[in-house]
């Protein structure tokens, strides 16, 4: 076998093991083993890289890859699970980078080739390939800088907290994408465009970051989802320029599964990926006013009436938000949940699609908790249960528990919620009666069966749980 | 320089040495993968959405291949710079995403001790 077939039979096993590494994740008992196979087949591709002839000098190869490997390793290792969004954002963003970088060095390569053969001689060849170059630097500098302002906004740096808005955001935005179209096109006719190219990176650049500037808050998840699907596109894009199916196959993998979960996100809101991305949450004219819903008919507790309140529970469901990530409280949730287990109490935790800053994040939270995974429940298993739920905890969530989105006239009319109402007593826990990422007022808070436990996260659930001993 | 050094030049640039892979061989393989991808994500439970979006993000760290012939193409400097920025970038994305997703999974994994 001469090496190039190789080469292709090595990028063909890596892209077995990549689809067999996913498949292994549609079960958290064979999930650890998929991701050992993913990253096997990682290490295939790169050996097998590492023959081709065209590597001619490994010194520069030997410093990337411990640079970045160290980095990595490190961050993998230090990062709290909280922090998982903005890391995500993070990877999502090198990857991206990466794919620019790696589509830039093609076309220098090529330029070099096209000048020693003479102009307008050896151009034609390359061209179907120079628009997917163009297409990678584009995708991948819109992940790379939409990513890190992503990053900056879940970090919450006080700077990025609120986007910067400014007349005619939108048209600039159109002006931007309009732009880039063109250089794109110009791509196929041009025979050497390098500096078309950077040129295209730059503007890219300014779009990704214009384009993630206006969202924020519980918006994030479609967002991260979204260029998650872009990092891996971006790949593709230069497994077009390189002709490399290994990476046409994982990039487009990565692809999908990015735009499954966009789509998930998108429709736990009740909104198109447009509205999510342009629109603007301003409350409908069915949303009265906090006065008009609260008015004095929100009743506060304490630690010690709601462990009365679990005395005389069967079933008791735990409904924790975004709250609950950014006050550290998902080890002193498990242990709740485990002290009334251990009471006789049935004990289920409910999980919105949308909880959190990123799909899925309430379910790591909780698993880091070392929280049984069969007792978390999705939005549409346990909803009907809420009619024979005896007191529903919330804890740090407020829009997807609010039952305005059950008036389609509502800002957040027709989105999925969790029918905590249903139950018999709702105790929420929050710092104050603010409004959510919505911005408008939640009735719940003012119904008959609900009780306003106002603390921080953790400290409510040192409280309770402390209470509940002592009773 | 002839016609057929031409020629020769032309064709071992134009897909990086590689496999010839025609535009539509690879279209071809780009449309299949991203329905395999549809099938085999869908099947993934929420649960596990997380690790799926570190662990997906460490696959699409495949950007490295191209990297790395970049970064190994030494006698052209500035494509070897490029590679090696590259390089970094892509390293970062595949060890970082597959350790992470591996610390988060192993949670899910973990029995707990009264159980």
């Amino acid at each position: 076998m001469d090496q190039t077939t190789i080469i292709a039979l090595a990028y063909l096993v890596a892209a077995v093991l990549f689809i067999l590494g996913l498949k292994g994740l549609t079960h958290p008992r064979t999930a650890v083993r998929g991701n050992l196979l993913g990253a096997l087949g990682m290490l295939v591709a790169v050996l097998a890289t590492l023959i081709h002839h065209d590597v001619v000098g490994y010194t520069l190869i030997i410093v990337g890859l411990v640079i970045g490997g160290l980095i990595g390793a490190v961050v993998a290792v230090k990062i709290e699970m909280t922090a998982m969004p903005e890391l995500v954002a993070l990877f999502n963003g090198f990857g991206g980078g990466a794919s620019v970088f790696v589509a830039g060095a093609e076309l220098t390569r090529r330029r070099a080739y096209d000048t020693m053969a003479g102009a307008g001689w050896g151009a034609p060849v390359f061209d179907d390939s120079m628009i997917a170059a163009f297409l990678a630097g584009l995708i991948g500098a819109v992940t790379f800088w939409g990513s890190l302002l992503a990053f900056c906004k879940l970090r919450e740096f006080q700077k990025f907290k609120k986007p910067w808005l400014f007349p005619g955001m939108q048209s600039l935005n159109v002006g931007l994408a309009v732009l880039c179209a063109a250089l794109l096109a110009a791509s196929l006719m041009s025979p050497a465009p390098a500096m078309m190219f950077w040129t295209l990176v730059v503007i890219a650049s300014v779009l990704g970051w214009f384009l993630v500037n206006p969202i924020g808050g519980a918006d994030m998840p479609v967002v991260i989802a979204l260029l998650n699907s872009y990092s891996g596109l971006a790949a593709c894009a230069t497994g077009f320029v390189l002709s490399n199916s290994v990476l046409i196959i994982a990039g487009s993998l990565v692809g999908a599964s990015g735009l499954i979960l966009t789509n998930i996100m998108c429709k736990a809101m009740n909104r198109s990926l447009g509205n999510v991305l342009f629109g603007v949450l301003a409350p409908g004219e069915a949303d009265a006013t906090a006065d008009e819903v609260y008015g004095g008919r929100v009743k506060a507790t304490s630690a010690e009436e709601v462990a009365m309140l679990y005395d005389n529970a069967r079933r008791a469901v735990i409904v924790p938000g975004y709250g609950m990530a950014v006050a550290q409280a998902q080890h002193a949730v498990r242990d709740l949940g485990d002290l009334l287990e251990s009471r006789g109490v049935e004990v289920e935790y409910a999980v919105h699609p949308v909880a959190g800053r990123m799909p899925g994040h309430m379910n790591v939270l909780l698993a880091e908790a070392e929280g049984p995974y069969e007792k978390l429940k999705e939005m549409d298993a346990i909803n009907p249960s809420f009619a024979q739920t005896d007191v529903v905890l919330v804890i740090g969530a407020n829009d997807v528990v609010n039952p305005f989105a059950r008036d389609p006239r509502s800002a957040i009319g027709g989105m999925p919620i969790l029918d905590v109402d249903k139950a018999r007593t709702v105790v929420v826990v929050k710092r104050s009666l603010s409004p959510g990422f919505a911005g408008i007022p939640n009735p719940l808070f003012a119904a008959d069966n609900c009780l306003m436990f106002f603390a921080d996260g953790k400290k409510a659930m040192l409280d309770l749980i402390a209470a509940l001993k002592e009773a | 320089m002839n016609a057929s050094s031409l020629i020769l030049l032309a064709a071992e640039s134009g897909a990086a040495g590689q496999p010839a892979l025609p535009l539509l061989a690879a279209l071809t393989i780009f449309v299949l993968a991203i329905f395999v991808g549809l099938e085999i994500i869908t099947k993934i439970p929420p649960t596990l959405h997380t690790p799926l979006m570190s662990g997906s993000n460490a696959i699409s760290g495949i950007t490295l291949v191209g990297a790395l012939l970049a970064a190994g193409h030494e006698n052209q400097t500035a494509v070897a710079v490029l590679g090696t920025l590259a390089v970094i970038l892509a390293t970062i994305n595949v060890v970082g995403g597959f350790l992470v997703t591996n610390r988060m999974l192993e949670m899910f994994r973990r029995k707990r001790p009264h159980e």
